[in-house]
């Protein structure tokens, strides 16, 4: 126990507690956003992986540190409006798609690292984000800009969600496609539209991997974060501001295991500790399971003028 | 834009749709080649002899559907349950961890039992520990209504850091000089070789009467009726008498057993041990095979054989002409949705206002 | 002094190969109202979805205040000042009144609302129009009767002054109708024009100023209200004279079969308190009242997909199981509401279905294996015997038409496998029918009927559940009327009348009727 709050006393603790957070908030926003409007994307995984090779690539061939985000923004935005065809035009299985875009984009991004770099041995690095040094507020200066943006999404996502014309459009989609079209709003427009912005952020977040966190790309990088982003926007009730708690709480419990495993020596496998992530988001589902309220039309398609 | 029925759907579906969809899919993967410098035709040329251009070539393709068969199938009666079971690939493992646990342990030679019998025991013991990974997502559904897609999925993650744990531990093999792999399995259970001087072996046949046997089960048995109907319609089958949670839990071990197999056959037919990497991607490729097939296990068959036929085409491609091996997953990922775009045309048309 | 507000000329609609509108030309006054008249698959839900925008025609023109309509674009049919409320409500349950009725009303570009602008003419209109109703409460907390009213709400508050009603008063009852009415009566003074679509007669007749009637795709009819009957009317709708429907009073009724005491089930949307009624052989225990008050839960007990909470329901003298196979086997014969969700499974073939409610017992498996050419055989016989038109045993079942997927089910319901081999058929002995005849044409609700009645003389207790008063009225040997999951004593049909009932629907006759089951709008107006 005194041992835990050794750890949490630590300042460099919650330094990394906030950097394993950033990629969550921002697929677990993107997940939010799509989910909301009534479609799953399990395209995540791989349009993190894309995100992050993307934006990575981008960066190595020279680009500014933020067109290297955009691009991985452009890259998810790419492969949401494929899913948003897939799944909204076209009325196909969302489960299925989602895997088959995950694998697609993965397989791709796979590829194209091996046919950039045929013969390397250490994966070539770029610059990546520095800390904001000058910003004066404690923990938060040791984050890079993205962190910021991740925190500030926060708040914004919500405002437009609960405040503003469109996104009543689009919890009005998620909840009943059919009143809105009865109003006048086109579910296709604004399904497309809320998959194409929730990708675009899932893309942002496996950016994160490769320009903040890391400076290079790797196989297996992004290792199932965009998995857990689909348990945590059940676990927050499809709530920005909850979207964010339940970050920062994995995000704790991830950045405490890593410090346990240096801290408690060979006593446990490791492996263990490198479960918990998973375990916990599983217990996370568990936990709310009863009390879920879905959206009431995710997951199921919407086939405009069908009799 | 928006989609409607068709009156009929179009006599020539049949032959225009897989073929739209191969026809996509060979122009998609085609670019990719283009960017990584090689010929395009001479690639796919030696993609297809790398297939099925010569009996060691065939005999490959053969030896890598056989998971590929085992974890279609387990994929295919799944989703035919509506169960989404996206955990084959750690059911897969933890398959072949419990045959080799209970086949390889005790110095080599498992139990002291007959080797014929222990085999019986290690076929079952695999596929217990696979339908027991899936039973928990299974029963958190059925229970809880806690969705199965993401708790298969996270379960693959700790299988495998399982494994990982065991192979550093209790099941290390000592003679493999900290290589992590595991004890090796007694060489009296592995499976015989179907054709001699090649790797196919008879999990083939096992995999084939497997596929067969789910059919007959699918549409000829009481349970097969309830699969499919909870698979088709809940309140409907609860309403006609089915049991949904009974069902429920013969979908988790038919298909958690399945994809427990597929990693025990591996172990017992190729490699007789296990390691971390014995299973590229088997499980979400099952995933697929099960969708190209439209769900039907002898369908299974054929898409396995495919999909088996690209991997390894694409590997042996890749050492002549330099184009990386994930030109497989692509080809095989672009299949799938190309497919499934192609099939729902044949039923619907996509009209602009 | 009149003039023309709406012109529909020949607007034709084809789905597949069934003509659902065919070269219609219609028109429309300003302050009128016209009663757009039809039997069920008439037509007229989609003569106006294709006003509003929903479908587009394949042919014809419409013209809206003098200008033409751009076909199959909601927007422009409200920008045009047509507005529709729907027969199954269009509303999320998870947003507020306001939320469902200002949404769409302003840009989607806009980067904040006018809140207040909004709400003072939500509340403007409520006032104008005498349709109250909490604006910040959420629509899973409303009744039947309040969604309604946002319902029309939100077309108002689009500025309609064209109004479409589809079957408005199917969910309510007959007070919550006159409440409506007094509504219409409003509008008109207000200046709206109104398309009033019903198959009940007789508020056509109390409310249209003049009515139009659809028959199988055509206009066949119009005429000034004043100047026809119900029974011209009723005459036009069918395509010939109909005899008023015949009672057929039982002529035996036997000792009861079941007997229910004190039955409550678990709260939710519908649930039962306190339910005691007894069915006996050879008689119809007729249950009316408007759906969502019970019934569904009533019918589930029954039908063994729903447990009791307390209470004792004795069937045969024995508890009744909560298992439907196991009822099946005892005889009791189930039709349920829901023949696409929950009747059948579409995805299945005929045969299969047929042969569904046994398929675990001995007449259709053994160990565990279908006995495919039994139940085959079981399956051509109850086709034949009750004329289920579509394919034959082997088509999917989503493919039969609505009439003939009833057709299946009551056969499936009424035929026992044993009556294939030629030993003694048993008979049923409950027949539990919730709403056999909705959404059918006049000729399989006649056949439908007439099984039910030849089945009771045979011996069977029929519980019939029907939102039809006539339905009731002529069916019913004893009638019960359920209201907030409570039930009337039941008493002989010709001992009620029809404003007594009425009454009852409404809950005037139940005296202390505590919360936690109100009246709820039901699954049945989702069906096809």
């Amino acid at each position: 126990m005194s041992a835990l709050l050794d750890i949490m006393a630590n300042a460099a603790f919650w330094v990394a507690v906030l950097r394993i957070a950033t990629p969550l908030i921002f697929g677990t926003l993107g997940v939010l956003l799509c989910e909301r409007a009534g479609v799953l994307n399990l395209g995540i995984e791989g349009m993190m992986v894309a995100g992050a090779f993307s934006g990575w690539l981008a960066v190595y061939w020279g680009a500014p540190l933020w067109l290297g985000v955009l691009t991985a923004a452009a890259v998810g935005m790419f492969l949401g409006l494929f899913h948003a065809f897939f799944t909204v035009v076209l009325a196909l299985s969302q489960h299925v798609c989602g895997l088959g875009i995950t694998l697609l984009a993965t397989a791709v991004s796979y590829y194209g690292y091996r046919v950039t770099f045929p013969k390397v041995s250490t994966p070539p690095t770029v610059t990546p984000f520095t800390a904001m040094d000058g910003l004066g507020i404690p923990i938060l200066d040791q984050q890079t800009p993205l962190t910021l943006l991740a925190l500030l999404l926060v708040p914004i996502l919500g405002y437009v969600l609960y405040r503003t014309p469109v996104g009543l459009a689009v919890r009005m989609v998620g909840e009943n496609p059919q009143a809105a079209e009865g109003q006048g709003v086109s579910v296709l427009a604004v399904r497309t539209g809320a998959i194409m912005v929730g990708s675009a952020l899932m893309g942002v977040a496996g950016s994160f991997l490769t320009l903040s966190a890391f400076n290079a790309f790797f196989f297996n990088m992004v290792n199932g974060r965009g998995w857990i982003c689909i348990a945590l926007v059940v676990f927050a009730s499809w709530r920005p501001g909850k979207a964010l708690l339940g970050a920062l709480l994995f995000a704790f419990f991830d950045a405490l295991q890593l410090r346990l495993q240096q801290t408690g020596g060979a006593v446990l496998p490791y492996q263990l500790y490198l479960m918990l992530p998973y375990v916990l988001s599983i217990v996370a589902l568990v936990l709310v399971a009863r009390k879920a309220s879905y959206p009431q039309a995710l997951m199921k398609p919407y086939r405009k003028g069908e009799r | 834009m928006r989609i409607e029925k068709r009156i009929q759907p179009s006599r020539g579906a049949f032959v225009w749709a897989p073929l739209s969809a191969l026809i996509f899919t060979l122009s998609i993967s085609a670019l990719l080649v283009l960017w990584a410098g090689a010929p395009v035709g001479h690639t796919y040329v030696l993609l297809l002899q790398g297939a099925f251009g010569s009996v060691v070539a065939l005999s490959e393709t053969l030896t890598r559907a056989i998971p590929l068969m085992l974890t279609g199938l387990a994929a295919a009666v799944a989703f035919k349950a509506r169960l989404f079971n996206i955990g084959a690939e750690g059911q897969l493992y933890a398959g072949a961890l419990a045959a080799v646990a209970v086949g390889g342990l005790h110095g080599g030679s498992g139990f002291a039992i007959a080797p014929s019998v222990l085999f019986i025991f290690m076929i079952v013991a695999a596929a217990l520990a696979g339908a027991l990974m899936l039973l928990g997502p299974a029963l958190l559904k059925s229970h809880l209504g806690v969705d199965e897609v993401v708790t298969t999925l996270l379960l693959n993650f700790i299988a495998l850091l399982f494994v990982s744990m065991m192979l550093d531990g209790p099941m290390k093999d000592p003679s493999a000089m900290g290589w992590p792999q595991s004890v090796a399995l007694n060489s009296e259970l592995e499976l015989s070789k179907l054709i001699p001087q090649t790797r196919v072996h008879s999990g083939l046949i096992g995999a084939f009467f497997l596929a067969i046997g789910l059919w007959v089960l699918m549409n000829f048995t009481v349970l097969g009726f309830d699969i499919r109907a909870v698979g088709a319609s809940s309140r409907a089958s609860a309403f006609a008498g089915v049991s949904i949670s009974k069902t429920t839990l013969w979908v988790a071990l038919l298909s958690g057993g399945l994809a427990g197999l597929a990693g025990a056959i591996e172990v017992a037919g190729r490699t007789s041990y296990v390691t971390l990497d014995m299973s590229p991607g088997y499980g979400y490729s099952g995933i697929v095979i099960a969708m190209l097939a439209g769900l039907h296990p002898l369908g299974v068959l054929a898409a396995s054989l495919l999909v088996a036929g690209v991997m390894v085409g694409a590997d042996s491609m890749s050492r002549a002409v330099g184009v990386p091996t994930f030109i497989a997953d692509v080809i095989v990922a672009t299949s799938l949705l190309s497919v499934m775009v192609a099939s729902m045309l044949t039923q619907y048309r996509v009209r602009l206002r | 002094m009149q003039d023309t507000v709406l012109t529909l000329t020949q607007i034709t609609k084809r789905f597949g190969s069934l003509v659902a509108n065919d070269s219609i030309s219609l028109h429309l006054q300003r302050g009128e109202v016209l009663a757009l008249l039809g039997e069920n698959g008439a037509g007229k839900s989609t003569l106006v979805s294709i006003l509003f925008g929903h479908y587009a025609a394949d042919s014809g023109k419409i013209q809206a205040f003098g200008k033409p309509l751009p076909p199959s674009d909601p927007n422009a049919a409200l920008a045009a000042g047509i507005g529709m409320v729907h027969q199954h409500f269009t509303l999320a349950d998870n947003l507020t009144v306001l939320d469902n009725v200002r949404m769409g009303s302003e840009s989607l570009w806009m980067p904040f609302f006018h809140k207040r602008a909004a709400l003072k003419k939500l509340l403007d209109i409520s006032q104008r129009f005498g349709l109250f109703v909490d604006p910040h409460a959420l629509v899973s907390t409303l009744s039947v009767g309040e969604r309604q009213r946002v319902e029309i709400l939100k077309a108002l508050f689009r500025g309609a002054r064209i109004l479409i009603m589809d079957e408005p008063t199917a969910v309510l009852t007959p007070t919550e109708s006159e409440a409506l009415f007094t509504v219409l009566a409003q509008m008109v003074a207000q200046g709206l024009s109104i398309i009033f679509i019903s198959h009940k007669l007789n508020e056509v007749i109390r409310v249209s100023d003049r009515v139009a009637v659809l028959r199988a795709g055509k206009l066949v009819a119009q005429s000034m209200t004043a100047k026809t009957s119900q029974a011209e009317l009723a005459q036009w709708m069918v395509g010939h004279a109909i005899a008023p429907p015949q009672r057929h009073p039982s002529e035996k009724i036997g000792p009861p079969v079941c007997e229910m005491r004190q039955v409550h089930t678990a709260l939710a949307r519908e649930c039962l308190k306190g339910i005691s009624l007894t069915m006996h052989r050879g008689e119809i225990f007729a249950i009316a009242g408007i759906s969502g008050n019970g019934q569904l839960a009533l019918a589930e007990l029954l039908c063994g997909t729903k447990r009791i909470s307390s209470g004792q329901v004795i069937f045969q003298g024995k508890s009744l199981p909560a298992n439907p196979a196991k009822l099946v086997a005892l005889g009791v014969a189930r039709i349920p509401e829901d023949r696409h969700g929950v009747g059948l499974i579409g995805d299945l073939a005929v045969w299969e279905n047929a042969a569904a409610e046994r398929l675990h017992g001995a007449d259709f498996s053994r160990w565990g294996w279908v006995r495919r050419r039994v139940a085959k055989t079981y399956c051509q016989a109850l086709i034949a015997a009750f004329d289920v038109r579509g394919g034959g045993a082997n088509v999917s079942s989503r493919s039969l038409s609505g009439g003939n997927m009833q057709k299946l089910i009551l056969g499936r319901a009424l035929l026992h496998p044993k009556a294939v081999t030629g030993k003694d058929a048993p008979v049923p002995e409950l027949i539990v029918a919730h709403q056999p005849t909705w959404g059918l044409d006049i000729g399989a609700v006649a056949y439908v009927q007439a099984q039910l009645l030849a089945a009771r003389d045979a011996g069977a207790a029929v519980l019939l559940i029907s939102d039809d008063l006539d339905e009731v009225l002529t069916m019913g040997d004893r009638i019960a009327v359920m209201h907030a999951g409570q039930i009337t004593p039941a008493r002989e049909a010709k001992q009620w009348s029809r404003e007594a009932i009425g009454l009852a629907m409404a809950g005037a006759d139940a005296s202390s009727m505590d919360s936690g089951c109100t009246p709820h709008f039901s699954a049945t107006a989702v069906m096809a």
